[in-house]
């Protein structure tokens, strides 16, 4: 098993900093207000059903507006780009019958992320950037069935799952990833199913890359999709040995602290935060301002609770701006060591001993 | 781990969710019945099973799809799904589908070198890949280990394998080292119960972090039928083998009879035979046997024997909370309050005493967490009872009619169970006519701090037992300071303490008050006190001098001391007449490493005092070995310390390396400039140091110093050096330990770190005496003897960044780069700039002849903003890696500085 030279950089570089990772990439391509036909561009202009609102395939049909978000992140400061691949996996591309080019998507949108990061590494070589190949939760949930008469009915299984996603990492470590990152998870037995199945893609292409983790609480229940608390999440996902574990989405800044805080409480890897925008508006739209949402999550940086910070749904790279800026300010939380137990999980968290 | 500890920390887990141990299970799965079988699932966990055991190995069942089907309905069920599931098969392919149901983290029972390393290796592999911790029972290619040797070796070498081949966290593995019947007639079982007891110990001995489970009803197979026998035999065996370090069972728990209940005699049939203690055992037990059985007598006294109807009804009530009985304690509860002179007495008396032998016994490990949880319910069956007469109390005093006294916010805190203290507070407070909002167990702070601002409440009451809870105070505490709450907030609870209270808690609370409340008893008075328009603010000011007062005692050491300006400072810096000083040129410039270091060469540099206080052995070596109090401990360890360390060095457990390095150097205020050669136009590092603060009495004529002044500045033209150094004597360290040194011998453990410790320490001496005659060469004629070595009687100092002359460790980055010591010495930092291995020392090299070692004390705020400025460093990140010397709270600082 090899180890890309990019994972020394990025350890060295989170123990000198807080990391930045991007912010929202749907907002950004909303700017653009592609319609039908920018979504199918040429290739797909005679495709069989709608696929406008498939973000992901824009990696195919318009790359340059892609890797210019990423650019723009870059610019803006991030030490760590995301792919536009949250839907990139067959079970999500079933939506549009594309399936069979799931893979394709992520192998182009590997190597836009690539280049975008590449050329900032040759202009800001003392700041390394980093791409972290995304994988999203799917549309579907393997823990909770869609019809509340039948309890025991799923619409996906674990192995459904695993050779989805299996797929789809390969295909990002083969576009040049440097992370796998397991984000805005639902449900924890998906990513128990990505976990399982991104460590078959290391066994199988040879390459072992760093992993981050990152959840989703839905709301103040303090709860995942599925129920479980944010310590009861990190036990479930503990064995990955990942880079970080956090969280993103659902939540703004102000939510999201206590679930932070309680997962730094918790977890002896480093811990990554990337809130909403706030939350949105009548019009759905995301109000708070890069200022705003930098001076919200400040205090959890001057607090010592973060390693990696950035922003999910609405933000943009002026959010990314300030909140790098602000960031500048405070060391990376230290790592914690605990006493070895063995610590389960339910929909809780079982400490032994 | 003493008797209480373990059975308190014993891990029931339910087993009625077994279709090979459970017909009623077995007869709901058949037919289908899964809503059924999901009641079955809660009831366990009411009933107090931390996990459930989750087993469908039955002939005629598609097992894999039963599995699948019943674990996907328990995801629907929150109150099932909070405990993590036992994913029991003795098929594989069932476990797997297991595993590919649950989100949480599960256990799965279980996997056996039975068909091999290879197929036991695959399996473990993917467990782990799955994610969950592993129980492995005691079988291997020759089958099911029964005697003690084989349980314990089978179970080394599964431990050997998971953790050396596939690196499986040794915390997560748990051994099952086989119960089997026991007083079958068969003379080489009557060996099985001690057997599992001994191997327990072994195995917990010799791997201290594995758990010990086993599936306790197989002991008893021989006397189906009798449920008291089996009963007590149940019991008796936990009793031993949770003393010897069996820390989870497949049991039902709930139902276990009492070790104290069991007749004596029965008891004692049972102790014979489990611990095999008599040739004629088994006969004995069979022949009393039937007479324990169902109405003949009873094992079960508390629910056959009815004396204890004729006690006082005190007495009785003890006996029913003791025992979980519910079926006298209306009519007790009802004669005790006659008694009574007001129905709250009856609380605070009687049932209080009975819940306080519940607590005693439960600390003695004779009851089990599941008969608490039992006693408790009876407990608030009585309560429940008095309460209509507490309401008729409240109408006919009137006190009814007033609104409530004030709204109190109680709750178990995250992480915690335990209630009853503070359901008893609650009780008393609400008879008291405060509101009470009690929250339960586990509450998470977000929770707590949510529902506090919704309801507007008075008092927030955190209550916990066990020790981990103590911390989650400290946090709760944190985030109503954080969210600006400044309401009074009680402590109570088993592990609580005034003096945590007060050094703890309380500090991370500056706009309200942390108090401890030791008992229900004082809990009105406490209350009361708090929510008095004019008892408060005396109440909270008394309280307030009497913590500072504890507090004060905790740190009186770090008692703060008056500061001068860094200004002032910086002009009583130490002042060296540099006309007279002539630096020495070291012999190289650069650094130069030191491969695999002659050991026994250092053995004559160490400095064993420390090694002394490393024991908590106080006194000076040698004189330590004749003291009268300590001496012959401290001989027997400096011997057996002579013994290992000799060892140590033949055997080549570590290997020592360094680096050493010398550039030219002046300093340029409190910074020390290095440069790339003796032009000292290029610079190739600045080394930053810290000045001392401390306001001494002016009459004494001390500088305060810092390191830049034991160089020359640059303006005196003077050319000056600098040495650094790193030296570690813990390559290899860990390795040897693990090779040489059984797990179980701690002793012998600690004895060999705390030796590498000194050879490190050792190798810097040496190092910096061999600096000092030959690589700077600036005292070539030094000859001191280890005594004088120790007593740094030589010119010149090695200070290390970290330690009192330079408190600032990030400073080792710099002379980590000067030198690349991570590839020239194999020594690394840690993203907190500790030093990886332990056992090493790094430092700086000052030749000054009048360099001393000095402490910078604490710094002031002037200071800390000025040295930011010169590292690079936003003030808040001086102040993180600065905290420890800090003379002032920088979070406090800040607030001043927002209003």
């Amino acid at each position: 098993m090899t180890r890309k030279p990019s994972w020394a950089a990025l350890e060295k570089a989170a123990s000198q900093r807080i990391l930045i990772i991007d912010g929202a990439m749907g907002t950004m391509i909303q700017r653009h207000k592609p319609d039908e036909a920018a979504y199918r561009g040429e290739r797909f202009k005679d495709w069989h059903r709608d696929i406008k609102g498939n973000n992901d395939l824009l990696v195919l049909t318009q790359p340059k507006m892609i890797q210019d978000i990423h650019e723009q992140y870059l610019a803006a400061g991030a030490d760590i780009i995301e792919t536009n691949t949250f839907n990139a996996q067959v079970i999500s591309m079933a939506d549009y019958g594309m399936e069979e080019i799931a893979i394709e998507m992520n192998v182009a949108a590997a190597k836009l992320a690539r280049a975008a990061a590449d050329k900032y590494n040759k202009l800001t070589p003392d700041k390394p950037r980093f791409v972290a190949g995304a994988v999203g939760p799917t549309n579907r949930t393997a823990s909770i069935s869609p019809d509340v008469n039948n309890p025991g009915y799923r619409n996906v299984n674990f192995d459904e799952l695993r050779a989805a996603y299996k797929d789809q990492v390969k295909a990002l470590i083969q576009g040049g990833s440097d992370i796998i990152l397991i984000e805005t998870i639902f449900d924890t037995l998906n990513a128990k199913a990505a976990g399982f199945a991104t460590l078959e893609a290391f066994d199988e292409t040879g390459i072992e890359l760093p992993i981050m983790i990152s959840g989703t609480i839905t709301d103040r229940s303090g709860r995942t999709l599925s129920g479980q608390t944010a310590e009861a999440f990190w036990y479930s996902m503990r064995h990955l040995r990942p880079f970080s574990v956090g969280l993103n989405c659902a939540l703004g800044a102000e939510l999201m602290r206590p679930y932070i805080a309680e997962l730094a409480h918790v977890a002896d890897v480093r811990i990554s935060a990337y809130p909403n925008a706030g939350l949105p508006n009548e019009m759905g739209e995301y109000d708070e301002t890069g200022t705003e949402m930098a001076c919200k999550v400040e205090p959890w940086m001057a607090d010592g609770l973060i390693n990696i910070i950035g922003g999910c749904c609405g933000s943009t790279p002026d959010h990314i701006a300030h909140i790098a800026e602000h960031a500048k300010a405070h060391a990376p939380r230290a790592l914690p060591t605990f006493e070895p137990k063995m610590r389960l999980s339910g929909l809780e968290p079982f400490v032994a001993g | 781990m003493t008797t209480a500890n373990a059975a308190q920390s014993f891990i029931n887990v339910g087993e009625r969710t077994n279709v090979t141990g459970s017909a009623k299970f077995r007869k709901l799965i058949e037919a289908n019945d899964y809503q059924a079988a999901l009641a079955v699932a809660r009831q366990q966990v009411e009933s107090g099973a931390q996990i459930i055991d989750v087993n469908m190995d039955e002939g005629l069942l598609d097992s894999e799809k039963a599995m699948t089907t019943f674990l996907n309905m328990i995801a629907s069920e929150p109150d099932i799904s909070r405990v993590p599931v036992m994913i029991d098969s003795s098929k594989w392919t069932v476990i797997e589908a297991g595993l590919k149901c649950v989100q949480g983290k599960a256990i799965v029972n279980s996997i056996s070198l039975k068909e091999g390393e290879g197929s036991f290796l695959e399996q473990a592999r993917k467990v782990l890949r799955y994610g969950a911790a592993v129980v492995v029972m005691a079988f291997d290619e020759q089958g099911q280990a029964d005697t003690i040797e084989r349980k314990v070796s089978i179970c080394e070498r599964a431990y050997k394998l998971l953790t050396e081949k596939i690196g499986y966290p040794p915390e997560d593995i748990i051994f099952d080292p086989n119960i089997f019947a026991v007083a079958t007639g068969i003379e080489e079982h009557n060996g099985y119960g001690i057997a599992f007891i001994e191997a327990a110990r072994q195995i917990k001995q010799k791997m201290p972090l594995v758990h010990i489970s086993g599936g306790v009803s197989n002991l008893s197979f021989s006397f189906r039928g009798n449920e008291p026998v089996r009963e007590a035999m149940h019991s008796v065996f936990l009793y031993h083998a949770i003393q010897a370090g069996m820390d989870m069972g497949i049991v039902n728990a709930g139902q276990l009879t009492l070790y104290d209940d069991i007749p004596a005699e029965l008891r004692e049939l049972c102790e014979d035979v489990i611990l095999n203690r008599r040739d004629d055992a088994t006969d004995r037990l069979l022949e009393a046997a039937p007479r324990f059985k169902g109405d003949g007598g009873g094992a079960r006294a508390s629910t056959k024997d009815m004396t204890w109807r004729e006690g006082s009804v005190e007495d009785r009530l003890t006996h029913s909370l003791v025992h979980g009985l519910t079926d006298f304690i209306e009519a007790d509860t009802e004669e005790a309050r006659a008694k009574a002179e007001k129905p709250l007495h009856v609380i605070e008396g009687p049932l209080m005493a009975g819940m306080n032998v519940v607590g005693d016994l439960f600390g003695a490990g004779k009851m089990f967490l599941p008969q608490v949880v039992k006693s408790a319910r009876v407990m608030k069956q009585a309560v429940a009872y008095l309460q209509p007469f507490l309401e008729e109390e409240k109408r006919l005093s009137g006190v009814d009619q007033k609104p409530a006294a004030g709204k109190i916010l109680m709750a178990t805190v995250k992480g915690d169970v335990h209630d009853i203290g503070k359901n008893i507070v609650g009780v008393v407070l609400q008879c008291n006519n405060y509101e009470v909002i009690d929250l339960g167990v586990m509450v998470p702070a977000a929770k707590i701090l949510e529902t506090a601002k919704r309801e507007k409440v008075d008092i927030i009451g955190l209550s916990g037992l066990i020790t981990p809870s103590l911390d989650e105070m400290c946090f709760v505490a944190a985030e109503m300071e954080r969210e600006g709450f400044a309401c009074p907030l009680l402590i109570g609870g088993a592990t609580t303490s005034k003096v945590h209270t007060a050094v703890k808690i309380n500090p991370n609370y500056h706009r309200g008050q942390a108090i401890y409340v030791l008992d229900a008893s004082r809990a009105v008075g406490v209350v009361s006190n708090l929510l008095s328009d004019t008892e408060s603010k005396p109440y909270i000011d008394g309280i307030k001098a009497e913590y500072a007062k504890v507090r004060d005692a905790h740190i009186a050491n770090e008692a703060r001391k008056q500061r001068i300006t860094l200004k002032a400072a910086r002009d009583n810096k130490f002042k060296s007449d540099w006309s007279k000083i002539k630096p020495v040129r070291p012999t190289f410039l650069g650094a130069k490493s030191f491969a695999d270091y002659n050991l026994a060469s250092l053995v004559r540099y160490i400095d064993w005092t420390p090694f002394f206080q490393t024991w908590e052995l106080s006194g000076r070596y040698p004189q330590i070995l004749n003291d009268n109090k300590v001496g012959a401990e401290a001989k027997k360890l400096f011997d057996d310390a002579q013994v290992l360390l000799k060892r140590m060095i033949a055997e080549k457990w570590v290997t020592a390396s360094g680096v050493v390095g010398f550039w030219p150097a002046n300093s340029t205020g409190d910074d020390i400039d290095l440069y790339a050669d003796e032009q000292r136009a290029k610079k190739i590092a600045t080394l930053h140091t810290l000045r001392q603060q401390i306001a001494r009495d002016p009459s004494r004529d001390r500088a305060h110093t810092a390191l830049a002044d034991f160089i020359a500045p640059r303006e005196t033209g003077i050319a000056d050096y600098i040495g650094g150094f790193a030296v570690t004597t813990g390559i290899g360290e860990d390795e040897a330990i693990e090779r040489h040194i059984p797990k179980t011998d701690d002793y012998t453990r600690i004895l060999a770190k705390a030796l590498c410790d000194r050879l490190a320490e050792a190798f810097a001496e040496a190092m910096h005496e061999k600096v000092r005659k030959e690589l700077w060469g600036y005292a070539p004629t030094e000859n001191l003897a280890t005594d004088d070595l120790i007593l740094e009687k030589y010119v010149g100092i090695r200070p290390a960044p970290g330690y009192p002359a330079q408190p600032d460790h990030t400073e080792k980055a710099t002379l980590w780069t000067l030198m690349d010591v991570e590839k020239s010495a194999n020594i690394t930092l840690t993203e907190s700039y500790a030093m990886w291995p332990g056992a090493a020392v790094s430092g700086l090299y000052f030749s000054h002849p009048d360099s001393h070692y000095f402490g910078v004390g604490k710094v002031e705020r002037d200071q800390v903003e000025d040295y930011a400025a010169r590292k690079g460093w936003t003030v808040s990140e001086a102040e993180r890696w600065l905290a420890p010397v800090l003379n002032y709270d920088p979070s406090a600082h800040n607030r001043t500085a927002a209003a």
